[in-house]
């Protein structure tokens, strides 16, 4: 670790800008000239901020900032990917000989081919420049987190433990790469958590919720603290006295809004070209093949306004596109980076994405999910004699032979078509290509919800969705 | 090999920055690592990366005493600046009701750790190695298609902290990694997948035919599968899953949690019994076969070995300052670095004290005929787990064994209470195992649900 002085970095003010050109030109002719087939430069900022209440305090408040980049060089279809938090244009240069040489390219300092190709500059922050100033303050962010904690105490005497939490990311990206690309963006993204933990006579529940914002510097502020705080707490207290579930196979109702995620993981990861290069997506031989039921139409875009997914350009600069994954049961689209579309042959469908600029970008969900059918939700659990009806999911994994294992959070029994006894414990376990098909009718009430999403290229964030769903049979994991 | 870290630079800069606020105490961790590493795909390079990252984190108390922090990659001057005037602005936001303050202990003489430096390999090595590797796998066995999870990585670092009060703490670390986790494909049989994990001070170290051995074992063994009936098990833990699992649950001894109300246990919880009379668990994390040993925490403290249950019975918790002063004890060095400090377990030890009737095996996973679940390894933990309910319910890779006869589970989840699984222990093993994760014999649990075919 070595402090350098503000004099020999490539920007000037700190921010990114068109005056980079030069420099940036620079380091993709030593690149192409030294015998790559493509030459990628990231630049990323970030100016973050997350805070903590817990009962009635602010009990960590964390700003933290990066400044880093992310060079990749292409040789055929193989990369050499190198990142640096060293900003100088030799710390820049290092790292890019670094990425040459994982390809067995020597920096060829003379003979330059002379790269002025860079576009036009596409400056898709600039009238985002803003958001920042237009954030609350820590103070007011400090005060509207504490009023959520605050109103929890006093919708159930029995939560124990009540805790808020804040984070607000700016990212300024700037991207230039040999094939002309060349453009910046600002993202600020928003988040806030609500985790409650109640207890009484040797009964223990606890419950979360998350809320997130792309693209909406209001969104604290305007955020209902209230209806949340009713919401977790209603949740927890319906949960504290439930019993085990039985370990069975039944058919199940899985809630709207974060119900979605059992789709993102054990399905969408399936459907992303990274795993398409690794052999490991058993939909890797079915475009255009019935993978689903007829009731099933599933889509990911980057477009949503203010949705936590929501991109204006993908981390490669590329736009987003809204792409139908699956058609009425039948398979349609992967989604696609650089590499997955040399690699695989599908077309980049904007959606390179990566945590931070020390990740290379893989093609990554964004806004997902199952589209709105005909039916009302009621209709779904009317038509079940003994089932589970899921309104909560938790978390989960699927495997790398794609079986998936899901907690719920909130449950209950379906019996006689009604909604009875709350149950803990149950766990939802299957296999998409098994699953899919079962899944036979979708409502009509649509919803999103934001999350965090971990794979290859880091945590991005997300948002998973669906309407209410019916299963008609999948193995419930319980006591 | 050369220093990441300029001190001495870090010192002065914060130094001339305090001054202009009139700050007088001020604390840093820090570090600085430069790593490489390769992935590939049937002999063809997948990506190959190599990173040089900073980090810096740094805590002020203002004039009220109050503490503020920001953490940083950028150490350019600017960057610090811009660091110190954040933490300066969050100071007015510090917690009253629990400040932290320097370890009493930040000064003391750290335990010696035997962790040699070695050199690194570089890319192209890395490359070959994991090449070759990879072909081995393959062609152990004739359903082994591909190793689509693999990555050999190498990395060298430096961590140190620094306070205003003058302590100074450095070391510097090298470590290198091996993962394959291979994928059969047999017609007619749904894929199986399974890998190994291998850690060592540097490349040299690492046993990699070892660890080709044991993924290619690991997944031969479970290629044929049969569904395992819902139901109530004698199960018997390997040791690494059984560490995985104690691991998930370590806020029953955590001080942090204890005082944040998540924890299993609570401020009195000391002296009660929580697990059979044989059963011991120590965090080691100066253990000499824990590679990724560090002899301080994030406050400075040293690294301490701490009995956390002896005899069955919950003899320590572990400890930042903050929570060791609310315990009127001594810190125990598990503190991480950030507003408000983190606890964390090193790595546990768990043996077995020779008691009563329990001096002879009753039960060995290797002869037992009795009926059992064998579980080899764990998934799932950050969603399966509720550590402040003490409940799991975690997919596992495993056998069901049948007088003696091994058949891999199709696909199963087992479920349960951490208090009743520490109570209801019927066996510990005599013969422990180091694991990357650290040490404990294969341990038996009467009573354990397993959801597999309702």
């Amino acid at each position: 670790m070595t402090t350098t002085t503000h004099e020999n970095q490539i920007t000037k003010e700190g921010q990114f800008h068109l005056g980079m050109k030069n420099d940036l030109e620079f380091l993709i002719s030593l690149g192409i000239s030294s015998g790559a087939d493509f030459v990628e430069i990231f630049l990323e900022n970030t100016n973050n901020i997350s805070l903590l209440a817990e009962q009635d305090h602010i009990t960590s408040v964390n700003p933290s900032f990066t400044r880093g980049a992310g060079i990749r060089v292409f040789l055929g279809d193989r990369d050499g990917f190198v990142t640096t938090n060293d900003l100088t244009i030799n710390g820049l240069r290092n790292a890019l000989e670094n990425s040459l040489a994982m390809l067995g390219l020597d920096m060829n300092n003379s003979n330059l081919i002379n790269f002025t190709g860079l576009n036009n500059f596409n400056d898709y922050g600039k009238s985002k420049e803003t958001w920042l100033k237009d954030s609350p303050e820590l103070k007011s962010s400090c005060n509207l987190i504490l009023k959520a904690t605050d109103k929890l105490k006093m919708k159930n005497k029995f939560i124990d433990v009540r805790r808020g939490s804040y984070s607000r990311g700016l990212q300024e990206i700037l991207i230039a790469s040999s094939d002309g690309t060349f453009c910046r963006d600002i993202r600020l993204s928003q988040s806030i958590g609500l985790n409650v933990l109640a207890s009484d006579k040797g009964f223990r529940a606890s419950s979360s919720r998350r809320y997130g914002s792309q693209g909406k510097p209001n969104d604290l502020l305007e955020w209902d603290s209230e209806k949340s705080a009713y919401d977790i707490s209603e949740s927890v207290g319906n949960m504290l006295y439930a019993d085990y579930v039985e370990a069975s196979q039944m058919p199940v109702v899985l809630a709207n809004k974060f119900g979605g995620v059992i789709f993102h993981e054990a399905c969408g990861h399936l459907l992303e070209t990274t795993q398409i290069e690794r052999g490991t997506s058993p939909f890797a031989d079915k475009l255009n093949k019935q993978i689903a039921n007829e009731a099933l139409t599933a889509v990911d875009e980057g477009l949503t306004e203010g949705a936590f997914g929501t991109i204006s350009i993908d981390d490669e600069g590329m736009e987003p596109e809204k792409s139908v994954l699956i058609e009425k049961g039948v398979l349609k689209k992967f989604l696609s980076d650089r590499a997955g579309e040399m690699r695989t042959g599908h077309k980049r469908t904007g959606s390179g994405r990566r945590q931070s600029h020390s990740y290379a970008p893989a093609s990554r969900m964004r806004n997902t999910y199952i589209a709105s059918g005909k039916y009302q939700p009621e209709q779904l659990i009317e038509t079940i004699d003994k089932g589970l009806y899921c309104k909560s999911m938790g978390g989960g994994s699927v495997g790398p032979t794609g079986q998936f294992n899901f907690s719920v959070e909130e449950g209950y029994l379906i019996e006689n078509g009604k909604l009875t006894k709350p149950v803990k414990g149950a766990t939802l376990i299957g296999e998409a290509k098994e699953i899919l098909p079962r899944i036979s009718m979708c409502a009509n009430d649509l919803e999103l919800a934001a999350g965090f999403c971990g794979s290859i290229s880091g945590n991005v964030n997300v948002t998973v969705g669906q309407p209410h769903i019916k299963v008609d049979s999948i193995t419930i994991g319980g006591r | 090999m050369n220093k990441f870290i300029d001190e001495k630079n870090l010192k002065d800069k914060i130094n001339s920055l305090s001054k202009n606020v009139n700050i007088k105490k001020w604390d840093i961790g820090a570090s600085s690592s430069s790593d490489s590493s390769v992935q590939v795909d049937k002999g063809k390079p997948k990506q190959l990366k190599s990173s040089q990252k900073n980090s810096l984190t740094l805590r002020i108390w203002n004039k009220e005493g109050l503490v503020g922090i920001s953490s940083t990659t950028d150490l350019t001057d600017d960057g610090l600046n811009k660091s110190f005037t954040s933490a300066y602005e969050s100071s007015f936001f510090g917690n009253s009701s629990d400040i932290p303050d320097f370890s009493p202990e930040c000064k003391n003489k750290l335990f010696n750790i035997n962790s040699p430096l070695r050199e690194a390999y570089g890319i192209k090595r890395l490359y070959e190695l994991l090449s070759l590797a990879e072909k081995n796998l393959i062609e152990s066995h004739s359903s082994i298609e591909s190793v689509p999870y693999n990555g050999l990585s190498e990395s060298i670092y430096e961590r140190i902290y620094i306070n205003s009060d003058g302590a100074s703490r450095l070391i510097k670390k090298t470590q290198a990694s091996i993962y394959l986790y291979a994928r059969s494909n047999v017609q007619g049989k749904k894929p199986r997948s399974s890998g190994s994990i291998k850690l060592g001070y540097g490349t040299s170290d690492l046993d990699i035919d070892s660890c080709i051995e044991e993924a290619s074992k690991k997944t031969i063994d479970h290629l044929n599968y049969s569904p395992i009936t819902t139901g109530k098990y004698l199960v018997c833990f390997k040791p690494e899953a059984f560490l995985d699992l104690i691991n998930a649950f370590s806020n029953i001894f955590n001080a942090r949690s204890i005082l944040d109300g998540i924890s299993l246990s609570n401020k009195n919880s000391l002296g009660e019994t929580i697990s059979v009379p044989y059963f011991n668990l120590v965090d080691d994390g100066l253990h000499k076969d824990h590679i990724g040993a560090i002899n301080f925490d994030g406050e400075g403290t040293p690294t301490k070995k701490i009995n956390l249950i002896e005899n069955g019975i919950i003899n320590n918790f572990l400890h930042s300052e903050a929570t060791a002063r609310a315990f009127n004890t001594n810190p125990t060095g598990h503190a991480g670095t950030g507003s408000k400090v983190s606890v964390g377990p090193d790595w546990f030890v768990i043996s077995k004290t020779p008691l009563g009737n329990n001096k002879s095996e009753k039960l060995n996973h290797q002869n037992c005929k009795d009926t059992f679940v064998l579980i080899e390894s764990l998934s799932a933990l950050h969603a399966g787990v509720k550590p402040s309910q003490g409940s799991f319910s975690l997919p596992f890779d495993g056998w069901l064994v049948k007088e003696g006869e091994k058949i891999s589970i199709e696909a199963a989840t087992v479920a349960g209470d951490i208090k009743n699984v520490l109570m209801n222990i019927v066996e510990m093993e005599n013969n422990s195992e180091v694991t990357h994760s650290g040490i404990s014999p294969h341990i038996w649990i009467n009573e354990l649900s397993i959801t597999g075919e309702a």
